[in-house]
């Protein structure tokens, strides 16, 4: 099928340019189309992500007290720590795309390889993070809230009494674990386009020498990922103490 | 005859057949299976679809076959509860969300705006692969047991009660999910940037304006289900407790979190329709479409409006009354919009040279049934009358009422309308004239007694009634139309098929219709049109005189058709 539609694509007098699909007239058509298809796409994960920050702030609102003293268990630090890597890895990411617009092979694989490198050492810190929560019996589930009193200790406890409402740090608990895990999933699917990206660079292949989109693209996805976890830092480790 | 006559000519016609279209480039399964063309991928669709709303429709039939006795007939209220959820999930999401967007919109959507494809071939078969797979998943959990929550999936009910397959069928709803979702993306992005040169945003067929509101809403609406459903599944499996009641979770929250995408999935479902009844009325009048711009915003204003009303879901689940109030309000706005197309269609059809083929029957029926739907949509819009109806055979009625007598019906139309575009071939319109009426006839003797049924009380998902023994003539009426309209279904499968094998050729516009789809031959060459279209007419741009004229010139012709095959039969005889 593909020779046929070439020979069609002939004799309209193109399909010359190295890395233009078939389907499109020219390059700036296609370039276009993967903007606004990558846009789009963008629209909806904050669709997707969007209905969990809903969820989050609803019960949030609803049980700021049992909030503010379930989220003292996190690590700042580690929060923090990952929060910087990502941004470092925003910048990198710019680097690349930078270097694909001036056709910079070598300097977008190194740029790659940074922020790949970046993406890697999150999903470390986060797996002692949750490694640490997961050994304090911290996820949701039968036995949560026994557990959990001797997790919190003090912070939970004013005059031997326990005050704070463990469901609802429970209920804080899931949408931890479901926030940064949905988020960490998308670091992962990040991680493998990345991968793919610097193979095609490293493989001279057309649609992305030839045409800086496709790298842009995944750098879009890529702060998109950032993004989301500039709001979830904030929001789950850095609290005000409710009054 | 000597033999070289024959030979001179058939070699005329058998030249012709060799055209090299779309069906016959490749013949092999791997070209269809990783095709990128959009019309291949369509055609997988329809069949894909087809099967799936096979099974949805069994899944009625027992459902219709159970109603006839006040105290049920052969099914436990367990396994009732899985058939009417297995209809409801079946049609929903592997049928009626899909139908007319992946095989029509697929189909005509680079061919109205003159594109030799989609802007993301690949994504568009990775969409079909992704609806194979949901479609699968969501089978083998009815096969596994089934499902016994509704196709609603309401929790704490799916979430912490129901032992059954609801985990595996969720899955399948969830990656089907974002079969639409690439869909959407795909469809928008082409509108946007592959218009062919003069194909401006008020030349593009209505058709084309209806699918572009419906992608925004597939965009925007789709994965918020998507991340709710999945929620349950993880309350399910890892325990997190999001929507559990017990733990301080709100179980409501699911059903804001799921009507706001399932209500503007009814217009998912119901816009394509419209999409389809546009270019139906417009083309077999044979006039430009009344208030072109009205009807093209129109669509745009239902995928607004269709954001803010899910709360109308919900008057009977703790919302406030004030809530209630508004969202009421705002539902009746809908039908604004929604009006605004009926009357536009009609106003077209009015002076204009209607021609009574199949596909314009289809519309007629349509007009008429979704009338009536969207006025007790109105019914049940209203918080006050509402309370009344909720979860009787009242709101059932109404939502086939638009869903099949809109959604389905247009189906149909859209269908028998591009079936000679789609395979080349003319199928016999008498057949499909008579099936149109028998489909009217079947839907409104089905649904039709189930809107008194519901008024006088008869609730919905309950397999016996024999609190109220009265209710059974009224069902066993909708037992009988569902038996026609399973006629009215089947039927098409047959003669469609046919005309593969004996249709007459049916060559670039049969129906004398206007659009771009019409002007490149039928079943179109790979790249769609051989030269990229320049578009210099308006969109609909029928001259009502040349129209008249051409009707009196194809009548005469058919009538000497007529005359000469009469002829030529008596010779034969002789």
């Amino acid at each position: 099928m593909s020779a046929i539609t070439d020979s069609m694509d002939h004799g309209h007098g193109h399909g010359h340019e190295p890395g233009l699909h078939h389907q499109y007239e020219d390059m700036v058509q296609q370039t276009e189309s993967y903007i606004v298809g990558m846009w789009v796409f963008l629209t909806t994960e904050v669709m997707f992500f969007g209905a969990l920050f809903f969820i989050y702030t609803l019960y949030r609102w609803n049980y700021q007290r049992d909030f503010y003293i379930a989220h003292e268990h996190l690590n700042v630090l580690m929060g923090a720590g990952n929060t910087t890597v990502l941004l470092f890895s925003s910048f990198t990411m710019v680097m690349a795309v930078q270097s694909a617009q001036l056709k910079k092979r070598m300097h977008v694989m190194g740029y790659l390889v940074v922020t790949l490198m970046c993406a890697f050492t999150f999903l470390i810190v986060k797996y002692f993070e949750y490694a640490s929560k997961i050994a304090d019996h911290l996820y949701p589930g039968a036995g949560f809230a026994t557990d959990a009193k001797l997790a919190f200790g003090e912070h939970a406890m004013e005059g031997g009494k326990l005050v704070a409402n463990m469901n609802h740090v429970q209920l804080f608990y899931g949408l931890y674990f479901g926030m940064t895990g949905l988020h960490a999933v998308h670091i992962i699917a990040g991680i493998l386009v990345i991968i793919a990206l610097i193979r095609l660079w490293y493989n001279k292949a057309n649609s992305v020498i030839h045409d800086y989109v496709p790298t842009e693209m995944v750098g879009l996805y890529w702060h998109f990922v950032d993004l989301v976890w500039i709001f979830l830092f904030p929001l789950f480790y850095l609290m005000p103490k409710p009054h | 005859m000597s033999s070289t006559v024959i030979a001179t000519d058939e070699l005329k016609p058998k030249a012709k057949a060799e055209e090299v279209n779309y069906l016959n480039v490749e013949h092999t399964i791997s070209s269809w299976l990783l095709t990128g063309d959009h019309k291949r991928i369509a055609l997988l669709y329809l069949v894909s679809t087809t099967f799936f709303f096979l099974l949805g429709g069994m899944a009625a039939g027992m459902i219709r076959y159970e109603l006839t006795s006040p105290a049920g007939v052969v099914l436990e209220s367990d396994t009732y509860n899985k058939v009417f959820t297995s209809h409801g999930i079946i049609m929903v999401f592997t049928f009626l969300v899909v139908a007319i967007p992946a095989v029509f919109g697929n189909f005509l959507l680079p061919l109205m705006i003159g594109a030799r494809d989609l802007a993301f071939p690949r994504l568009n078969l990775g969409s079909w692969y992704m609806y194979m797979t949901g479609g699968t998943l969501i089978l083998a959990g009815m096969l596994f047991g089934g499902v016994d929550t509704g196709w609603t999936f309401y929790t704490p009910y799916s979430s912490m009660y129901s032992n059954t397959q609801v985990s595996l069928v969720i899955v399948g709803i969830f990656i089907a999910g974002f079969s639409t979702i690439t869909t959407g993306i795909n469809f928008v992005v082409t509108i946007h940037k592959m218009r062919a040169p003069g194909m401006t945003w008020f030349r593009l067929p209505l058709f084309v304006w209806a699918m572009y509101a419906t992608s925004l809403m597939m965009i925007l609406a789709t994965p918020v289900v998507a991340i709710t459903l999945l929620l349950v599944v993880f309350e399910r499996t890892f325990k997190l407790p999001i929507f559990s009641p017990e733990l301080g979770g709100d179980p409501v929250l699911f059903q804001h979190l799921f009507w706001f995408y399932s209500h503007p999935a009814v217009y998912i479902m119901i816009l394509p329709a419209f999409a389809v009844i546009s270019e139906l009325v417009a083309n077999f009048s044979r006039k430009r479409i009344f208030g072109y711009h009205f009807v093209a915003f129109s669509s745009l204003a239902i995928a607004g409006l269709g954001f803010l009303v899910w709360g109308h879901h919900m008057f009977v689940s703790s919302q406030s009354m004030y809530e209630s109030i508004v969202f009421s309000l705002i539902s009746y706005l809908v039908a604004v919009p929604s009006a605004v197309k009926i009357f536009n269609w009609m106003a077209t059809m009015y002076k204009g040279n209607v021609v009574m083929a199949s596909p314009m029957i289809y519309a007629i029926a349509f007009l008429m049934i979704f009338t009536v739907g969207g006025l007790t949509g109105l019914v049940l819009g209203g918080a006050g009358t509402d309370i009344h109806l909720t979860a009787t055979y009242f709101v059932v009625a109404h939502f086939h009422y638009v869903m099949v007598g809109g959604t389905m019906l247009a189906f149909l139309g859209g269908l028998h309308y591009w079936w000679p575009k789609m395979t080349g071939r003319l199928f016999n319109d008498r057949l499909a004239q008579i099936n149109a009426v028998i489909v009217f006839i079947g839907f409104n003797l089905t649904f039709f007694p189930q809107f008194i049924v519901g008024w006088m009380g008869m609730p919905r998902r309950y397999h016996y009634y024999y609190f109220a023994p009265e209710f059974q003539a009224y069902h066993i009426m909708s037992t009988l139309g569902s038996t026609v309209l399973a006629l009215g279904f089947i039927w098409p499968a047959f003669y469609l098929t046919m005309s593969l094998f004996n249709g007459k050729k049916a060559g670039p516009n049969p129906w004398g219709a206007h659009g771009l789809e019409w002007e490149t031959s039928s079943p179109p060459p790979v790249t769609n049109f051989l030269e990229t279209p320049i578009v210099m007419d308006e969109v609909y741009d029928f001259d009502p005189e040349a129209e008249h004229a051409e009707n009196r010139r194809r009548i005469e012709a058919a009538e000497a058709a007529k005359s000469d095959e009469r002829k030529g039969s008596m010779e034969d005889h002789q």
